[in-house]
């Protein structure tokens, strides 16, 4: 078989178009670097648009005590001190420039009464951190980032999937996939890549994410011989819709508690009182999530499976300024008017805190030439997020793996792709059309959402997470089987059964380090090991391919200087 | 179990027809969920375009019983079901394959707007009641509905000399940018054809974003465009000025 594809050309090849490949592509512009993104839907359509409540960045125009010291140990505390503290400290400290340029760029975030870019109060920040524009801050962001990037010229590659990496030796040369409409192949020779590709909730049943949330990036890079770290520590936002069925976990912004929305169970108790007295609303996500699984389970919950929140205390107005696309949703979609009555809510698969391991400083990955931003990358938010700290994340690390990914091209004369791997890679992709007795990959994809959702969801235990790694192998099983019907245009079957892959292989990851880590931190919770262990705090969980098996190893915890652990112990 | 009776368009560019497929309601269901049960039972190929499925991305506009709208936010409750529920693509754009278009016009147009530019010095104190009319330009989740209704696009195909109520929105929300500086005034008139919408508001009508589009975007630059080019006044001084 001889494969027909197109190529395509560039110093730095970047897979993903949400904000930290647009921020990527921007910065390695910048460098004088010839760059390409790939993007698996249209532009501006990737799930930056739907970040709701606002970017963490220390600018203290609200609160003037407030400066990256405070964000640094908040993020730290909020990861359990899981996190990279590099990456921490990094973040905290760029963000603030971070945003300035997006508005010097042309964003318009709400404003203070002196004229600043006003900040909002979000869970674990101490001070009022998230600049913001309503509840929309994700589509400002995309759009300003969007905007520029096509006019300074980068190009721009819509409804095309990367299926493969291709490798010259060690290092990464490229990427093969192909463009939806047509269906046809696509060859990018690149000297290097960033995997700016974001998260996997679509391999849960229950989550606020977007069809394109598959894990690709990951499984990819993972293929590829990188690293994968923290893959236990997947986040479960507190708050997403729980009625109508269809809407089932879409999100509900935590900027709802920001602006004083107030949890209740079905008898009207407060209970975040019992969880977390002092944050209350405004705990941690792993905290919220738990506190309103766990009133669910013991029978408190609403007629629906959730616990309410009630923000229509404030005055209407207000509600519909600061939070114009919850009151519609809730409109439209539920028949709830969120300014007279409360919402029901229940916790949705939202984040991914682990991801491809990365270098603090430059975003680059353990195998040369490539490099990972935003969700894709781990190691900034540790055990648990912090709303906010994505789309700072964006910027921040997103800006670094362009400045890298354009240095490192530059190192680099030629790069030659292999032949061989292209045709195998093209054989795999056509391989579903071949089969004509095989499994609808939308079967396949609906056992596995409920796989992930009963047997590795907020509360785990060793048992299920057996069962779960014996499920996996069996859709695995049935994933190689997969057939798909028409054409190859357009054909969403067909882009499904390569989505499975990913997915498949993320979630393997995900169930293995969730049943070696013997202990309850931030996102993950063993109820057959509650409690922190001091042990397990040291270590962060590596998955790595050998041959076709996935192995886990642990790596060390950078250990923090002393200034910045005393930081991070200070009472405040 | 009650069920709905769907026609949607399956077709490519080189013609389509529609098909009837038969989906079991459930409450609060949209057209969208739908539309993921035939691919999940009955059309495995059945293409689609979608992402967020919240009404924040833009992404599933398609014509519901004659009209534009997110399929992910029609719902199905609102739909009279005796009677079978269309689901068309996009009249003004070429179909690629069954509910997908061919947007791809739109980006192009996009690239050709001149950006942001900030005043030299700007000092970025904004302040709310000067931001207010532009943030709601930057609502716009781009979806298209506006363009595919407009009718300068959809009837008369004047693609080439008309950028459409989209385009008039992203112009508006640069021009009132408080910190911006240039003037997009000569690009409306010339390239982008503003004098031809004739303010219907069918653009207004469908925007799921509820954008005034025809009063807050379309109005006022048409006023830029009249006060620079057509002021009889301004016209005369130009003309003993000499300048153009």
């Amino acid at each position: 078989m001889t494969t027909e594809f197109e190529t395509h050309e560039h110093d730095v090849l970047i897979i993903g178009a949400g904000g930290a490949g647009l921020r990527a592509a921007l910065a390695a512009l910048a460098q004088g670097a010839k760059v390409g993104v790939v993007c698996k839907s249209l532009l501006g359509k990737a799930h930056t648009v739907m970040a709701e409540g606002g970017i963490a960045a220390a600018m203290a125009n609200v609160d003037p005590a407030d400066d990256w010291r405070t964000h640094f140990r908040d993020t730290m505390r909020g990861g359990k001190l899981l996190n990279n503290w590099r990456m921490a400290q990094i973040h905290a400290q760029e963000a603030p420039e971070r945003v300035r340029e997006l508005e010097q760029w042309g964003a318009l975030f709400d404003r203070t009464k002196d004229g600043q870019i006003l900040q909002r109060a979000f869970g674990g920040h101490t001070f009022r951190r998230l600049c913001h524009v309503g509840d929309r801050t994700g589509l400002e962001m995309i759009r300003t980032l969007q905007d520029r990037g096509v006019q300074l010229g980068i190009d721009v590659y819509m409804e095309c999937t990367i299926s493969r990496l291709l490798k010259d030796g060690d290092r990464v040369a490229g990427a093969f996939g192909y463009w939806r409409e047509q269906g046809r192949f696509v060859v990018f020779r690149a000297k290097s890549i960033v995997m700016a590709t974001g998260g996997i909730g679509k391999a849960w049943k229950i989550t606020s994410n977007s069809w394109e949330y598959t894990g690709d990036g990951m499984a990819l890079a993972y293929q590829a011989g990188a690293e994968l770290m923290d893959m236990e520590f997947v986040q479960f936002h507190p708050t997403g819709m729980v009625w109508p069925p269809g809407v089932q976990g879409i999100l509900v912004t935590e900027a709802v508690r920001g602006e004083g929305g107030v949890l209740r169970n079905q008898l009207g108790q407060r209970f975040m009182e019992k969880y977390d007295p002092k944050k209350m609303e405004l705990s941690t996500r792993d905290v919220v999530a738990r506190a309103i699984y766990t009133e669910v389970r013991e029978g408190r919950g609403t007629e629906h499976g959730g616990a309410y929140l009630d923000i229509s205390q404030q005055p209407a107005d207000y509600v519909k300024k600061k939070l114009p696309s919850m009151y519609h949703q809730f409109k439209e979609l539920a028949d709830v008017d969120i300014t007279k009555g409360p919402m029901e809510v229940g916790p949705t698969c939202h984040y991914m805190m682990g991801g491809i391991r990365v270098d603090a400083e430059t975003a680059k990955s353990s195998v040369p030439g490539l490099f990972a931003a935003g969700e894709a990358a781990a190691g900034l938010h540790g055990a648990n997020r912090l709303g906010g700290n994505s789309l700072s994340d964006l910027l921040v690390f997103g800006r670094r793996a362009g400045l890298a990914a354009a240095e490192q091209a530059n190192q680099i004369s030629t790069i030659s792709t292999d032949p061989g791997q292209i045709e195998e890679a093209a054989r795999q992709m056509l391989a579903p059309f071949e089969r004509n007795d095989g499994e609808s990959p939308y079967a396949i994809h609906r056992d596995l959402q409920e796989t992930m959702q009963n047997l590795v969801g907020i509360f785990r235990n060793k048992e299920d997470l057996m069962r779960a790694l014996e499920e996996l192998e069996k859709l695995k099983e049935r994933a190689g089987r997969v057939s798909v019907e028409g054409s190859r245009l357009f054909n969403p079957g067909w882009h499904l059964a390569q989505d499975l892959t990913a997915m498949l292989t993320v979630s393997e990851a995900v169930a293995r380090s969730a049943l070696a880590r013997e202990e309850s931190r931030g996102a993950h919770s063993r109820i057959d090991h509650p409690g922190l262990d001091a042990t397990w705090g040291t270590k962060n969980n590596i998955s790595i391919r050998q041959g076709s098996a996935m192995t886990l190893c642990q790596s060390a915890v950078p250990e923090l200087p002393s200034d910045l652990k005393q930081l991070v112990a200070d009472e405040k | 179990m009650a069920e709905a009776i769907f026609e949607v368009f399956r077709g490519d560019r080189q013609g389509g027809r529609p098909v009837t497929y038969r989906v079991p309601i459930a409450p609060g269901m949209v057209v969208l969920d739908a539309l993921h049960h035939i691919q999940a039972h009955q059309a495995p190929d059945l293409a689609v375009r979608w992402n967020c499925k919240a009404g924040k991305c833009g992404s599933c506009s398609a014509e519901v019983n004659g009209r534009p709208r997110l399929t992910c936010k029609t719902r199905m409750d609102a739909l009279p079901l005796d009677k079978p529920i269309t689901v068309q693509p996009m009249k003004a754009f070429p179909v690629i394959k069954d509910l997908v278009t061919d947007v791809s016009w739109n980006y192009r147009v996009n690239k050709t707007i001149p950006p942001f530019e900030p005043r030299p010095g700007a000092e970025w104190k904004i302040y709310q009641v000067d931001v207010d009319r532009v943030q709601e330009f930057r609502k716009c989740i781009e979806c298209f509905l506006c363009q595919n209704v407009c009718h300068v696009l959809r009837e008369h195909e004047e693609m080439d000399h008309f950028g459409g109520p989209r385009f008039f929105v992203r112009v508006a929300g640069l021009e009132m940018h408080p910190c911006d500086s240039k003037s997009r005034t000569r690009m409306l008139k010339e390239d982008l054809g503003i004098g031809l919408c004739n303010i219907t508001k069918c653009c207004t009508e469908v925007c799921p974003e509820e954008i005034h589009i025809t009063d807050n975007a379309i109005i006022p630059l048409k006023e830029r465009v009249v006060d620079e080019f057509y002021d009889p006044v301004l016209m005369l001084v130009r003309k003993i000025r000499g300048a153009k």
